[in-house]
Parts: C-alpha cells; sequence; structure tokens
C-alpha cells in the first residue's frame, strides 16, 4: 500500500504563471517559483503601484477568489496558504486595487460579470445572481436600504454549495468577501441614500 | 437559396463529426453568421430543424453568447471588455473615447456601417488592459492614440498592426522600475 501522504504533490512545487492585473506599473504574465508573495509578485516583478498609493485590496486567485487585504501581502501564494488566509490560488490571476477604489463599485463590477455568465440550468445561481446584481445596483446607485446587505449575505449563504457546478460558490467570494472586510463603505452608500432621502420603493416587475 | 442548400456540404461535414446532432448547434451558428454578420431568423429555423431541436433552444443559446449577433453589425464590430481587471483600468474611459470618436454607444452602429460596438465581460487578457476585441483580434494596453491609429488603419486596411495575440509578454524590467515595499 502506497502511503497517501506520498501521493500528494509537494505543497509549493514548481513555478505558476501568474497575471498580475490592476493598478500595478506592469501589469501582465509572471512565471514566478509557486509561494512567491503578493508584495513580491508586485513589487519586484511588477514594478510597484502604478501612483505609488498603497495595496487597499487584491484578489489572488481570479473573479472567483475572495479579495484579501493589506495584512495578506506576506502570504504565500500556494494553494494551502492562500485557503488558510480565506481565499484560493484559483487560476493565478492576481488583480490589485490601489488606496482609493471603491469596494462596492468593484464588487459590483464582478457581480456583472458572474449574472451575465449564469449559464441559468440551476436555480439558485440563475435567480441568485440576478438578485444579487439587482441589490447591488441599487445600493451602488445610493437607493439602497440597510436590510440589503442582510439580503445580499442570506443570498450569498443559500447559493453556495447548492448548485450544480462550482461556479455558484465563486459567485458568492466578491460580496461576502468585501462586506467582511470593507463593510463600512456600504454602509456609507446607504447612509448617503438615506439622508439625500433617495430610496423609493420600487415595485416589482418594473424594468 | 436557403441556408442549408447553400452551405449543404459544409453541414454535411460539420454533422459528421459529432456522435449527438445537437452538440453541432454552435458551429453551425458560426456559419450562418459568417454568411450575413448576424445570425437570421430564417437560419435559426433551419438549424433547428436539422438538429431536432426547438427554435427557441437555438435562439436561447445565441442569446447567451455574445459572439453570437441578432441584428446586422457594422464591418468592425468592436467588443470592449468591460469586466473588473479591465474597469481597474480604464475601460470606461475607453469606451468615452469610441462614442466620441465614431459617435456610437454599446449597441449602435456607425451610419456608414462600419463600426459597431459592444460591451463584453472578460476576454481573458485582463493583465493587458484595457482591451477590446475587433471582429476575432485583440488590441491590447489601449490608450487614445492607439485608439485613433487602429480604427485609421481598419478605415484604410481592413486590419491593423497594432493587433496583437491575446497573449502579451510584459516589457523588460527596466532598473528604475524595482521598487521594495
Ligand atoms: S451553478 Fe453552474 S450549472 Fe448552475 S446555473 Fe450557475 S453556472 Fe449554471
Ligand atoms: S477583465 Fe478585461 S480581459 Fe479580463
Amino acid at each position: 500500500m502506497v502511503c497517501r501522504d506520498r501521493l500528494r504533490p509537494p505543497k509549493a512545487a514548481g513555478t505558476r504563471v501568474f497575471c498580475v492585473s490592476g493598478h500595478v506599473k506592469r501589469p501582465g504574465n509572471y512565471e514566478v517559483p509557486m509561494g512567491v508573495t503578493v508584495r513580491e509578485l508586485v513589487y519586484e516583478h511588477a514594478g510597484g503601484m502604478r501612483s505609488d498609493k498603497p495595496i487597499k485590496a487584491f484578489i489572488p486567485g481570479g473573479a472567483s477568489a475572495p479579495f484579501l487585504t493589506p495584512a495578506h501581502l506576506d502570504v504565500k501564494l500556494d494553494f494551502e496558504s492562500v485557503a488558510a488566509a480565506g481565499s484560493m490560488l484559483g487560476s493565478g490571476g492576481v488583480t490589485v486595487m490601489e488606496e482609493g477604489t471603491s469596494m462596492v463599485w468593484a464588487a459590483h463590477r464582478l457581480m456583472e460579470f458572474f449574472y451575465h455568465e449564469s449559464c441559468g440550468k440551476c436555480s439558485p445561481c440563475r435567480e441568485g445572481s440576478a438578485w444579487l446584481v439587482q441589490t447591488m445596483r441599487r445600493i451602488l446607485a445610493k437607493r439602497g436600504r440597510m436590510e440589503d446587505l442582510e439580503t445580499l449575505l442570506d443570498l450569498c449563504k443559500n447559493i453556495a454549495g447548492r448548485t450544480v457546478c462550482a461556479f455558484g460558490d465563486a459567485e458568492v467570494a466578491p460580496i461576502q468577501s468585501t462586506l467582511k472586510y470593507w463593510r463600512q463603505e456600504y454602509v456609507d452608500l446607504v447612509n448617503e441614500a438615506e439622508a439625500a432621502n433617495l430610496i423609493r420603493l420600487e415595485p416589482a416587475g418594473r424594468p | 437559396m436557403t441556408f442549408s442548400e447553400k452551405y449543404k456540404d459544409e453541414i454535411a461535414d460539420i454533422l459528421s463529426r459529432y456522435p449527438v446532432k445537437r452538440s453541432a448547434l454552435i458551429p453551425l451558428l458560426y456559419v450562418a453568421q459568417r454568411d450575413q454578420g448576424y445570425v437570421t431568423e430564417s437560419a435559426m429555423q433551419e438549424i433547428a430543424q436539422l438538429l431536432r431541436l426547438t427554435p427557441p433552444q437555438v435562439y436561447e443559446t445565441i442569446t447567451f453568447y455574445t459572439m453570437f449577433n441578432l441584428k446586422p453589425m457594422g464591418k468592425f464590430h468592436l467588443q470592449v471588455c468591460k469586466s473588473l481587471m479591465c474597469a481597474l483600468v480604464g475601460s470606461d474611459t475607453l469606451l468615452g473615447w469610441i462614442n466620441s470618436k465614431l459617435g456610437i454607444a454599446p449597441g449602435e452602429t456607425t451610419t456608414d456601417g462600419l463600426f459597431s460596438l459592444s460591451v463584453v465581460e472578460c476576454l481573458a487578457a485582463c493583465g493587458t488592459g484595457p482591451m477590446m476585441m475587433v471582429n476575432d483580434d485583440y488590441y491590447e494596453q489601449l490608450t487614445e492614440d492607439k485608439l485613433d491609429r487602429i480604427v485609421s488603419d481598419l478605415r484604410s486596411m481592413g486590419t491593423s498592426p497594432l493587433k496583437s495575440g491575446p497573449f502579451m509578454w510584459p516589457e523588460p524590467l527596466r532598473s528604475t522600475d524595482r521598487v521594495t515595499g
């Protein structure tokens, strides 16, 4: 009998191609050893930040990977370390965002992507992505209500793990993680909506 | 001549490659689109019949993909990526330039029939945004100046040497680029 540990790949062997995108000086594809950190990827390979602003957030593994914060800049980019930090290495698409980027805006952009790409085969994903995107559009347009934040979390909880393919787990990552680390930005937008009295009842069924 | 008559041999060849008929749907839609620049309703009906599908099954497949057109398109179809990674580096600005230079918004075609504009989701060139696809070619790391040259090249030559593969290497590292964080 073969020891199961020997069949497992070593934790961070070989190289991996990372596609570095977002606010860095030299975005592009970099083949580097597994286990590189985002700090090294950004400052040693991708030339640093484009306007020398600090990093506000990054995504370590493509659109489906939860956002991480500057506190995670020294996490090694291998499967286990990124998972332990609460995200995933995924596709190796590393997106870096500078200070000043709205996290609600960023999560909404990704949600539009997931809404478009949902194939529609199963209802939690098909209906859920539509509901999530509409709620995000509303919050971003400063017409959101405080209850919307709970609605978002509730929807996410009821999509992930309940779909035919892994797309359901993926589509909730941006909203869940930005709500976890930057909830105040959502709250601020809702407060602005309330202060400006912009919230209107929107009858269902009207486009 | 109907679509199935005109492309009889090509259709037979495509059908022969798939053990299950409906698998030929997307390749056949590409043939139909090549013919007219978009998929006509009659072509959809013929394809449905050929594959024993209902016309709505053909229609719903088309509507899922931004690569299929349901109405006549300009000679050059500009497809600008609007997903997050491109948006972070200016895809909205790019749409603004296109709008001011060509006078079209997403979903519109110029009156001379040359350019149509669409916004699409990630085209897998996130490291080289902002970017767009013109018909089947990629144009990456777009600037206003590059866009001007591409548009004038397209008008005069029908293509542009500025097109890139979907894969670009990063510029060589200059010593001044090395920063420690
Ligand atoms: S979870 Fe997968 S199968 Fe279900 S609708 Fe979403 S993309 Fe389709
Ligand atoms: S986000 Fe534009 S190519 Fe990926």
